[in-house]
C-alpha cells in the first residue's frame, strides 16, 4: 500500500470522497458508518450533495449539522434517539446504508470478519458476526477495505456476510432488499453491476493502473468498458474533510 | 410493600451449576460486574451464559465457569475484540457457543420475554451463523408467501442479572445513560432476575433523578435488588461514571500470560465481597478517576 498522494491530494481523501459517492441518491435514510474514513464520508456526503441522510453520534443520538470525528456531540443538535433497539428496528425496515470492514471478501462480495480458519475452533477469532447477517439482507451494504492486496480472497473462510452468489440461491421475497452498493479500497472503489453480478472495477484512484488493481487481487476483476479515474474531492469537499470533519488527521490511521 | 434487597452472596445462593445465566448491559457497557465476580468466586460451574458481551463473558470463559456461551458479539468497545474470550475460542476450550447476528439476538431475548419459541427474521439466510449452527432452525411462512425464515429460538433462561443506575427496594428499575440495551427484554425473559443498582433510593425520588421514560424496570419481573455502588466497575455507567480505560487494559493484558491472569483474579476479581474491592479501588484512587 503506498502513500499515493496527487498533488496536495492524498490517498485517504479518495477514499473518502469514494465512500460518500456510495450515499449518492441515497435521500433520506439512516447512514451508519463505522470507522474513521467511513464517518468522514457519510458526514461529506451529508454536508454536500446529499442533505437528507441522517446520521448519528455512534452513541445513541441522530444528529444535525457538521461534527468532527470523534468529537464531543454534547452541544450538538440532537433529531432523533437512536438506542441499540431502534438501530436494529430500523434494519429491518430498511432504511439504512451501513459501511462495514471486511477481513476476507471474494469476487461475489462474500464477506468475512469473523474470524479466519475453522469456525468452531478458529486461527483467529475476530469481530464475529456483529450485524453483518441482518445488514446484507435488508439495506444497502458498503464494504471499506483499506488495504485491499490482504482482504481480497479467493474464497472466505466464514462467510458473515453473504455474496451474490450466496443470495441467489434464495427466493426473491427473501433477497429483494440486498444490495452491496460498492467495495472501496486503497486502490479503487468496485461494484457489483456486472451481468454476472461478480466485483467489477467502478474506479481506480489517481496514479492506480489497471495491472496493479488486478495483481493486489487473488480474483479476476470484472471490466467493462474504460475504467475512470476515481472522483478528486473538490476543494470544498477537501476543507471540510480537513478542517472539520477530521483536523488531527485520525482518517490517517487507518492506512498502516 | 415487597423489600427484595439482597447481597450479591445471596443470589449466588439462588444458584446452580449448569444453570442459564443472562446478563444484561452491551459489550463493556453496564454490566452487572459484583453479581460477575461473585459467581467468579463461587463453586458454580459449568454454567450457559447468554450476553450482549462484555468483560462478563471473557471473565467467565477464561475462568471456565461458562462451558457455553450464546452472544450476539462479544467485545471491550474500546478494546474491539475481547482478549480473553478470543483466547479461549482460539484455543479450543470453549466450542460450545451460539453466535447469533446482533440484531437477531434481540430476538431471542423478545421471543423469551414474549413466551413464543421463536421469532422469525431474515438475517443469518446465506451465512455461517445458519450454516454453523446446527441448533439453529429455518420456518416457513404459513402464508401465501411461503418464505423460508430463519426461527430464532427464545432464549430461556434460569436466571437473569442486570446493573441499574437507580433501584427501589421493590425491584423498580431506572437507568440514567443513553440507552437501556435490552434490560427490560433481559429481565422479563428470566425465570429470576436480580437486578443490582448504583443505589437503592426511595419510590418517591426517582422522578428527582430522571424522566419518567427512563423507569423501564418494572418490579414484577424482578426477583431481588442489590445495592452496589461501582457495581459495573470496570465498564462504564453514564452518568454515574465512564469506563475505567486503564483498569480494562490492564484486565485485557493478561490474556497473554497465565499468571498475570491469575494474580489479576486474585488481587482484584476473587476478593470476598464487592466492598472490599471497592476499598482496593478507593486505594487506588480509581473510583474518583472514574467519575464522570
Amino acid at each position: 500500500m503506498s502513500e499515493q498522494s496527487e498533488g496536495d491530494i492524498t490517498l485517504d481523501e479518495i477514499c473518502v470522497v469514494a465512500i460518500a459517492e456510495a450515499f449518492r441518491g441515497d435521500g433520506e435514510v439512516l447512514c451508519n458508518p463505522m470507522g474513521p474514513v467511513p464517518v468522514i464520508a457519510g458526514r461529506l456526503a451529508r454536508a454536500t450533495f446529499e442533505p437528507d441522510l441522517m446520521l448519528t453520534d455512534t452513541i445513541a443520538y441522530a444528529i444535525e449539522g457538521n461534527l468532527p470525528f470523534g468529537g464531543d456531540s454534547s452541544d450538538a443538535v440532537i433529531e432523533s434517539y437512536m438506542p441499540f433497539r431502534s438501530i436494529f428496528d430500523q434494519v429491518w425496515s430498511g432504511k439504512r446504508h451501513v459501511v462495514m470492514g471486511a477481513s476476507q471478501i471474494d469476487r461475489h462480495g462474500n464477506q468475512n470478519f469473523a474470524a479466519i480458519g475453522p469456525y468452531r475452533k478458529p486461527k483467529a477469532q475476530l469481530l464475529g458476526m456483529r450485524g453483518a447477517p441482518g445488514n446484507l439482507i435488508n439495506h444497502a451494504t458498503t464494504y471499506w477495505v483499506p488495504n485491499q492486496a490482504r482482504a481480497f480472497s479467493e474464497t472466505v473462510d466464514v462467510v458473515s456476510g453473504p455474496g451474490y452468489d450466496r443470495i441467489a440461491e434464495l427466493p426473491e421475497a427473501s433477497r429483494s432488499h440486498f444490495e452491496i452498493r460498492r467495495v472501496v479500497t486503497d486502490l479503487g472503489a468496485y461494484d457489483f453491476e456486472s451481468e454476472d453480478r461478480t466485483m467489477r472495477v467502478r474506479s481506480l484512484h489517481p496514479g492506480v493502473t489497471l495491472d496493479q488493481a488486478q495483481e493486489a487481487s487473488p480474483f479476476e476483476l470484472t471490466v467493462t468498458g474504460d475504467v475512470p479515474e476515481s472522483r478528486r474531492p473538490t476543494d470544498e469537499e477537501l476543507a471540510l474533510i480537513r478542517d472539520v470533519f477530521d483536523p488531527k488527521g485520525v482518517r490517517k490511521s487507518e492506512f498502516r | 410493600m415487597p423489600d427484595k434487597r439482597m447481597t450479591e452472596d445471596e443470589v449466588i445462593a439462588d444458584l446452580e451449576s449448569g444453570m442459564t445465566i443472562g446478563i444484561g448491559g452491551w459489550g463493556s457497557r453496564r454490566k452487572p460486574m459484583s453479581l460477575v465476580r461473585a459467581i467468579l468466586r463461587s463453586d458454580l460451574t459449568d454454567l450457559h451464559i447468554v450476553s450482549y458481551g462484555g468483560p462478563d463473558v471473557g471473565i467467565l470463559t477464561a475462568s471456565g465457569k461458562a462451558t457455553r456461551v450464546t452472544y450476539g458479539f462479544v467485545s471491550l468497545d474500546s478494546i474491539p475484540l475481547e482478549p480473553h474470550f478470543r483466547a479461549a475460542r482460539q484455543a479450543g476450550t470453549l466450542e460450545d457457543f451460539m453466535e447469533l447476528d446482533e440484531g437477531a439476538f434481540y430476538l431471542g431475548l423478545m421471543a423469551a420475554a414474549h413466551r413464543v419459541p421463536f421469532y422469525p427474521t431474515r438475517a443469518g439466510l446465506g451465512t455461517a451463523m445458519l450454516s454453523e449452527n446446527p441448533g439453529l432452525k429455518t420456518v416457513t411462512s404459513p402464508y401465501a408467501d411461503g418464505e423460508e425464515l430463519v426461527a430464532i429460538p427464545a432464549f430461556e433462561m434460569d436466571a437473569v442479572l442486570l446493573h441499574m443506575n437507580r433501584a427501589d427496594a421493590k425491584g423498580n428499575g431506572q437507568f440514567l445513560g443513553p440507552d437501556l440495551y435490552f434490560d427490560d427484554l433481559f429481565a422479563m425473559a428470566g425465570k429470576k432476575t436480580y437486578m443490582s443498582a448504583e443505589k437503592i433510593i426511595p419510590t418517591a425520588q426517582f422522578l428527582d433523578e430522571g424522566p419518567v421514560h427512563t423507569l423501564r424496570i418494572p418490579r414484577v419481573h424482578v426477583d431481588g435488588v442489590i445495592e452496589a455502588p461501582m457495581g459495573a466497575h470496570f465498564t462504564e455507567c453514564p452518568p454515574d461514571y465512564g469506563r475505567d480505560e486503564a483498569f480494562q487494559k490492564e484486565y485485557a493484558a493478561t490474556a497473554k500470560d497465565p499468571e498475570a491472569w491469575a494474580q489479576f483474579r486474585a488481587d482484584w476479581l476473587e476478593l470476598e465481597s464487592h466492598e472490599a474491592y471497592r476499598a482496593r479501588l478507593n486505594e487506588r484512587g480509581l473510583e474518583q478517576r472514574g467519575q464522570s
